[in-house]
């Protein structure tokens, strides 16, 4: 039997964003993920239209947090987002410049 | 001596170490996948007469470039060595050099002609360009007529060289299309073939990762130098603003990407688990140290790189894309491989490797890395790529500053 497919995919039990991996999700979808370093399952609601390949919060997300992502930082929030929202260059920037 | 341990091909797992393929065999061993009869310009001015030649000739390819005039210094090195390295390619069977005039376009000629393949130069100052374009048209249908009597010969796996470098990427290549080619490095390069990574500023956010994944402690310190100088002498030297507008770039933001760091580890996922590289190569330079995985130093702009990786000698190239580059080149096979339904729906004849399974999850990343294995060998048996069907040739050189 096939496996269900997953809305969003995490790379790391550590990370704190996922990447939603179908099109068209829509706010208010109730979302299945599976972190495939340890194949488990996850489940959170979009809170945003999230467009395929944007990352969503796992969890509530403030402003200066950290972004975890392969298990190593990514960057920084530069605003608040709530879990299901989406993260991308809008509240997430690079600490490095 | 820790380098030639590592680089001694492990005790093969089996599967894949019996792996053939069909190649040319050239004069100094090396094994092609190609049969190309170049008309290579050493500079600009003498684009017209090379296109001249290859539209005369058929199964001739001509690939013009923009430079070769008034360059100097390591900027002129470099363009030799990428000009002699293409040359000198085993996908070429033989190479017809023109240039504006005798000193420079014998140099050229002389470098090729160390792998022992027929190479012939003509100068067009004295002559103008039909004298030089009749001339070379009567070599040139000697030599294609002679390479098209070359045969393919088996070769084992160990004989390949395969380089890697993604583009227009997005967060799914970091997931499927990246891993995949690390999974067939971790597959192959135990097996012996030769690989190679690059990419410079785009290693810059997982530059800790890269250094680690060096055999030993001196070669990623070699590599850490070659990263350090690139940001110190390239980007804090030239840049006006803080580069967000160019890393992540605008395909790789409307993919999903949002930083640099999110852009360097998933680019970072095409070396793999276990391989480790061996040396650090100059732009252009061919790898020196036996089998195994090699990094250069490259752009990271996808036809500038590739072009640097075929002067350096590899035969097939895997290209890992998610928003959909559609780059190709003129001697290289480029294998495009993906993950993103979007591009896969629309521009899929671009991609010659569909992972996007690997998204739904009913495709593993064991079964991606094989299916991209098989490709490479059904490429290297004589299968077009899509950038080879759609006529992509993109020979770029890399200007390391301006010209005199």
């Amino acid at each position: 039997m096939a496996k269900a497919i997953p809305q969003f995919l995490v790379h790391s039990p550590k990370d704190n964003v996922g990447v939603v991996v179908i099109e068209d999700l829509k706010a208010g979808t109730e979302m299945m993920g599976v972190i495939t370093e340890t194949d488990s399952t996850t489940r959170i609601a979009a809170k945003s239209n999230i467009p395929i390949g944007h990352k969503v919060a796992l969890v509530d997300l403030k402003k200066g947090d950290t972004i975890i992502k392969y298990g190593e930082d990514i960057g920084k929030m530069v605003k608040d987002a709530k879990k299901g929202e989406h993260v991308h260059v809008h509240n997430l920037k690079t600490k490095r410049w | 001596m820790a380098t030639k341990t590592l680089s001694k091909p492990a005790k093969s797992a089996g599967k894949h170490g019996n792996l053939k393929f069909w190649g040319w065999r050239r004069e100094n061993g090396r094994v092609g996948v190609r049969n190309h009869v170049l008309i290579l310009p050493l500079d600009d001015l003498s684009n017209a007469a090379c296109e001249a030649v290859a539209n005369n000739i058929k199964g001739t390819l001509a690939i013009p470039h923009a430079y070769g005039r008034l360059q100097f210094g390591a900027d002129l090195d470099l363009h030799f060595r990428t000009l002699i390295g293409t040359g000198a390619n085993p996908n070429v069977a033989a190479v017809i050099v023109i240039g504006i005039e005798d000193g420079w376009t014998g140099r050229v000629v002389d470098g090729i002609k160390k792998t022992g393949k027929p190479v012939v130069g003509f100068g067009i100052e004295g002559h103008g360009d039909i004298a030089i374009i009749a001339k070379a048209c009567y070599e040139a249908k000697k030599l294609v007529q002679w390479a098209s009597e070359l045969q393919r010969v088996e070769c084992g796996i160990a004989e390949l060289w395969v380089s890697t470098k993604c583009g227009e990427s997005d967060t799914t290549t970091g997931l499927s299309s990246c891993p995949t080619v690390g999974n067939m490095y971790d597959k192959l390069i135990p097996e012996g073939i030769t690989g190679c990574f690059g990419e410079t500023s785009e290693i810059t956010g997982g530059e800790h990762i890269a250094k680690a994944r060096a055999a030993s402690k001196e070669i990623g310190e070699k590599w850490y130098k070659v990263w350090k100088a690139y940001l110190d002498d390239v980007i804090e030297a030239n840049k006006v603003d803080d580069l967000s507008d160019s890393q992540p770039t605008k395909g790789n933001i409307a993919g999903g990407l949002s930083t640099i760091e999110e852009k360097a580890l998933g680019n970072l996922e095409k070396i793999g688990r276990t391989c480790r590289y061996i040396d650090v190569l100059e732009p252009a330079e061919a790898p020196a140290k036996g089998p195994g995985l090699y990094y250069m130093d490259t752009s990271s702009a996808a036809a500038e790189c590739v072009t640097l990786m075929a002067a350096g000698g590899y035969v097939v190239h895997t290209f890992p894309t998610g928003q959909g580059n559609v780059i190709g080149n003129p001697i290289l096979p480029v294998i495009k491989i993906s993950g993103n339904p979007k591009t896969i729906r629309t521009m899929g004849e671009h991609i010659d490797v569909d992972v996007s399974g690997i998204l739904r999850r009913d495709q593993t990343l064991e079964s991606a890395g094989d299916a991209l294995i098989e490709m490479i060998i059904r490429t290297a048996n004589g299968r077009l790529t899509a950038a080879e069907a759609l006529g992509h040739r993109e020979f770029s050189l890399t200007k390391l500053y301006r010209s005199a």
